[in-house]
């Protein structure tokens, strides 16, 4: 099922952070391989927003190395990140709400003219052009995102993170707040996605899901890897076991984390 | 509004009567909420001026008449511009969620340090009334609120003090460091050029350049709405309709033109104008010649100053990261906006106008005092807030602030008019303060 084995786009290596006492991520690592979707499973609290985040540069890791492309990535704050072409869809959406959807889209690196001002004019045509593929009803141009829906906001998170040709896509849940057409909307641009040769990390509870969109799932427990596996060596239950009990079934490659029969 | 309970009443045997007259409200009220959507007005920014009027109207008939004079209104302009000026740097403070309590203490350090320049170190070096003296000590005065503002928005951003602290403990160290500089003499009398920029007579442009500027303006407002059609053209927006575009063009320009009208029914006074013909030599009767002032320079920096922040405020990047923050500085934060130094720069900016406003405050009083500018900060913060600045931040106008600011003025001078005593004064303006953030938020959420 994996288009490139050969190369890997990211590689996190014995990542942990701790808040206070908390080891939110504990030694994990994880990769993944130029158009590819890993999905990171677990339970609620395992530490999957954490490890993502200190990829996409929102938290500074205590330990661990990150390669993008194979070299030593410094990665310590989200400019550092995108720079990389690295974009992430916040499970909170992080979204200015005080400014309208072109703003969003656009935030940091805007559109400007030949003197140096906003091109409002133009940031609204491309975002009416990125949000007329996501979601064809979406009218409310110029409201402040504040006023819009929870999946309409998230529409326009995703929006965002796929306008400036990722090479990475960190996406956390970013279907949770979505109706079923659009979720099947969002299933079809992660193909998409992916057929263009882009590498997805998906954060999801859906196993459903997470067996029709990943190549592979990498499962998280109490900060700490229980182990990865390809979807078509595991079945759905081996995973719920995974992300349950921890137990990593034979087929699975095994982490730190995994409990020992 | 005509929907009255006794129509209602007598409905009920002519049924006809009721649905046809709720008919004609109900299309009037549609035809009022299409007349917005068109014009693109914001509802709320119209309510102020509506408030304002109303103040004013009110002032007029209380005070038989002595409020809407040439003479009233131009002083009121001119007293309001120094606040004004500080108001549109404390919107964007404000819409960081950040607060500054600091600015009258900055205002009157930096004119403290102004004054003694232009009169106690300038005139050593050059000579007295060298025509660069007015620039050098403006130029100092703005650099030097910048700099206290930079340590300000340091420590603020970088070291995350809270900024309601540290400018807490601003306004008593600038206020001191002002007492310092000269041990509490009063610096007088200033540089006679730098004088201008706080009005008078002299510091006025007068009647021609008056509806020079009048004229431009009204090109301006014609250009920028020109260029807003052809940008939206550009990509094939829908537009405003023409006669929209042309109802916002013809009131904005009346509403200019006529503060000009005004400022150019204000005469000289009569010692001036003898003066003025003394030194001109002129063979004419002080009661025939007819001298106005037009705009008050003061009034013109402050205009400029409104322009260029509201410019920044939504033409700039920074502008945008300002308003981006106010709503989600995490968002901002993670969108890759460099926070820390967007709202240092805030606090420049807000130092900068302090330095602008302590330059107009000292030239209209000739002198720089110990006091100049206490309690300055309650007026700007509440000229922002009434303006429609939200504490919780995000959301506020620089045009909205200004217009604070004249409301507050306006309430001030009415009342010294009608002879109120200062503590009624104070009460007054406390109450209303509290009333307009009420309406406000009232306001606010039915607009949701
Ligand atoms: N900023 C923070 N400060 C303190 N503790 C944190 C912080 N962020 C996360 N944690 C803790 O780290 C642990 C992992 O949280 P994380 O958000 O990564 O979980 P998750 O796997 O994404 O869960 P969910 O499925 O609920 O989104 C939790 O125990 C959480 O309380
Ligand atoms: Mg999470």
């Amino acid at each position: 099922m994996r288009k490139n084995s050969t190369e890997k786009v990211i590689e996190l290596e014995n990542i942990s952070i701790s808040f206070g006492g908390i080891h939110a991520v504990d030694d994990a690592s994880v990769d993944l391989h130029k158009g590819e979707v890993v999905a990171l499973l677990g339970h609620n609290g395992a530490g999957k927003s954490t490890l993502v985040k200190i990829l996409s540069g929102a938290y500074k890791r205590d330990a661990g190395d990150i390669r993008v492309r194979g070299e030593l990535a410094n990665i310590s704050n989200p400019r550092d990140a995108k720079a990389y072409g690295i974009e992430t869809i916040y499970q909170t959406l992080a979204l200015a709400d005080n400014v309208d959807t072109a703003a969003n889209l656009f935030l940091g690196r805007e559109l400007r003219t030949a003197w140096g001002t906003l091109d409002d004019v133009a940031m609204e045509a491309a975002a009416r052009e990125v949000m007329g593929r996501l979601n064809p009803r979406f009218q409310r141009f110029k409201e402040p995102v504040k006023a819009l829906s929870g999946g309409q906001r998230q529409s326009v998170a995703i929006a965002r993170a796929i306008q400036f040709n990722a090479q990475i896509l960190i996406m956390d849940e970013p279907t949770a707040a979505l109706g079923p057409e659009e979720t099947a909307q969002v299933g079809e641009l992660i193909k998409q996605l992916k057929y263009e040769g882009i590498s997805i990390f998906l954060v999801s509870h859906d196993i459903e899901d997470v067996f029709d969109l990943a190549d592979r799932v990498a499962v998280m427990k109490n900060g700490q890897m229980v182990g990865s596996a390809d979807v078509g060596s595991v079945t759905k239950d081996e995973v719920l076991g995974m992300i349950i009990l921890g137990k990593c079934p034979p087929a699975a490659q095994k982490g730190p984390g995994a409990v020992n029969q | 509004m005509a929907d009255n309970p006794k129509e209602e009443v007598a409905g009920n045997s002519d049924g006809g009567l009721v649905a046809r007259s709720f008919g004609v409200i109900e299309h009037g009220l549609q035809a009022t909420a299409r007349f917005f959507r068109a014009t693109e007005i914001d509802t709320r920014m119209l309510g102020m001026l509506g408030a304002l009027i109303l103040i004013w109207v009110a002032f007029h008939f209380v005070s038989d008449g002595r409020f809407l004079t040439p003479r009233n209104l131009w002083n009121l302009s001119v007293q309001t511009a120094s606040v004004a000026v500080m108001a549109t740097g404390m919107v964007l403070v404000i819409v960081t969620r950040n607060i500054d309590l600091s600015v009258g203490s900055v205002l009157g350090f930096v004119a403290m340090i102004m004054a003694v320049v232009q009169v106690e170190w300038l005139p050593e070096l050059l000579n007295r009334n060298h025509p660069a003296i007015w620039v050098i000590a403006l130029t100092v005065g703005i650099a030097l609120g910048a700099m206290i503002g930079a340590l300000h928005g340091f420590i603020i951003a970088y070291m995350g003090v809270p900024a309601f602290i540290v400018t807490l403990g601003g306004l008593l160290v600038w206020r001191g460091a002002a007492w310092w500089v000269t041990s509490g003499r009063t610096v007088s009398p200033l540089d006679s050029t730098f004088r201008l920029m706080g009005g008078g007579p002299n510091g006025a442009i007068g009647a021609f350049w008056s509806w020079v500027v009048g004229g431009l303006a009204c090109l301006l407002v014609l250009l920028l709405i020109l260029n807003a059609r052809r940008q939206r053209k550009r990509f094939n927006f829908p537009l405003r309709p023409v006669w929209a575009e042309l109802f916002l063009v013809s009131t904005v320009c009346a509403t200019v033109l006529g503060a000009v009208a005004v400022a150019n029914s204000y005469p000289w006074p009569a010692g001036i104008v003898k003066r003025y013909i003394k030194n001109n030599n002129l063979n004419v009767e002080p009661s025939e010649l007819f001298i106005a002032h037009g705009i008050a320079i003061p009034v013109l920096i402050a205009v400029c100053v409104g322009i260029v922040m509201t410019f920044v405020a939504k033409r700039t990047r920074f502008g945008r990261y300002v308003y981006a923050m106010g709503g989600n500085p995490e968002a901002a934060e993670l969108a890759g906006i460099n926070t820390k130094w967007v709202t240092t720069k805030i606090f420049i900016t807000m130092g900068m106008l302090c330095g602008i406003a302590g330059t107009i405050s000292t030239a209209r009083l000739n002198a720089a005092t110990n006091a100049q500018g206490t309690l300055d900060e309650l007026l700007v913060i509440a000229a922002a807030v009434i303006g429609g600045t939200s504490l919780s931040g995000g959301v506020g106008t620089i045009a909205g602030a200004m217009l604070g600011a004249v409301v507050m003025q306006s309430l001030f001078s009415g009342m010294l008019l009608l002879g109120v005593d200062s503590p009624l004064q104070n009460i007054v303006a406390g109450v209303v303060l509290v009333l307009a953030v009420w309406l406000d938020g009232i306001y606010r959420r039915r607009q949701g």
